[in-house]
């Protein structure tokens, strides 16, 4: 699936955006803990968060993440949204809760498995 | 690199907790520039932003050495924070001394030195109760 697809099963409205919006990945990492994030290595993986902190935009870099997509439809403070800009981490916020955005990513087939 | 090892030295700001990451984000820039391999870089970006932010939320800032040489990079990363009681109680999962505001960032879950020792290929921690805590990481090309 592409980053653009998440965009639109998820109805999120997309921040930042770069030319990797039209990118596969394979997987999704659910979590508002960064250091689980950094113990969980996968390529081509998309973070769903509800932590609303330059810090998420900071683990995604390190793990070339290239997308993060905000839950709950929470405000982001200008801070993440330029960090973002800056090292070309694309952003989008949702409105589902983590729970009902991670059922509906995976059942739109995107398992984790393979890739 | 004219003696085989390029140096570079990074502040941590202790009171910017937006700018916690910086110093690991401009290795890992410079590894990339250096041609590293993906997975070494990766491995040394998450060991260093680790430790990077340990300093930050925990001992209020300090310095990164950092020493790259053809095989293998060494982070030196000294803070004059309060130590660590129990080395070994610290590496365990989830052991965490941070406090509320440290896990409103999205850390302090207990997996800050497991992730690094799990990430830098060595990892040794010297630390004093009181005086500060000195980590090396080194990660092999």
């Amino acid at each position: 699936m592409k980053i653009i697809d998440i965009a639109k099963i998820l109805n999120a409205e997309v921040l930042v955006e770069t030319e990797e919006i039209q990118k596969e990945v394979y997987s999704i990492c659910g979590s508002d803990l960064m250091s689980d994030v950094m113990a969980y290595v996968k390529e081509n993986v998309v973070l769903l968060t509800g932590l609303v902190s330059p810090q998420v935009i900071r683990t995604a870099e390190m793990m070339d993440i290239k997308a993060v997509v905000f839950v709950r439809g929470k405000k982001l403070p200008p801070a993440v949204i330029d960090l973002a800009r800056e090292k070309s981490v694309i952003v989008m916020s949702t409105n589902e809760t983590m729970f009902t955005a991670c059922g509906k990513l995976y059942s739109s087939g995107i398992t984790g498995r393979g890739g | 690199m004219s003696s085989g090892v390029l140096r570079r030295q990074y502040t941590i700001p202790g009171d910017d907790l937006t700018a916690a990451g910086e110093a690991s984000s401009s290795v890992k820039k410079l590894l990339v520039q250096l041609g590293v391999d993906p997975v070494a870089i990766k491995k040394t970006a998450i060991a260093m932003y680790e430790a990077e932010i340990n300093a930050v939320i925990h001992a209020n800032g300090g310095a990164a050495d950092v020493f790259i040489s053809k095989d293998s990079i060494t982070i030196v990363i000294k803070d004059k924070g309060p130590g660590i009681a129990d080395v070994n109680l610290a590496l365990q999962e989830g052991y965490s001394t941070a406090s509320d505001k440290i896990r409103e960032m999205g850390f302090g879950a207990g997996m800050g030195l497991p992730n690094m020792k799990r990430y830098a290929d060595e990892l040794d921690i010297k630390t004093e109760v009181g005086k500060g805590t000195i980590v090396t990481l080194k990660v092999y090309f």
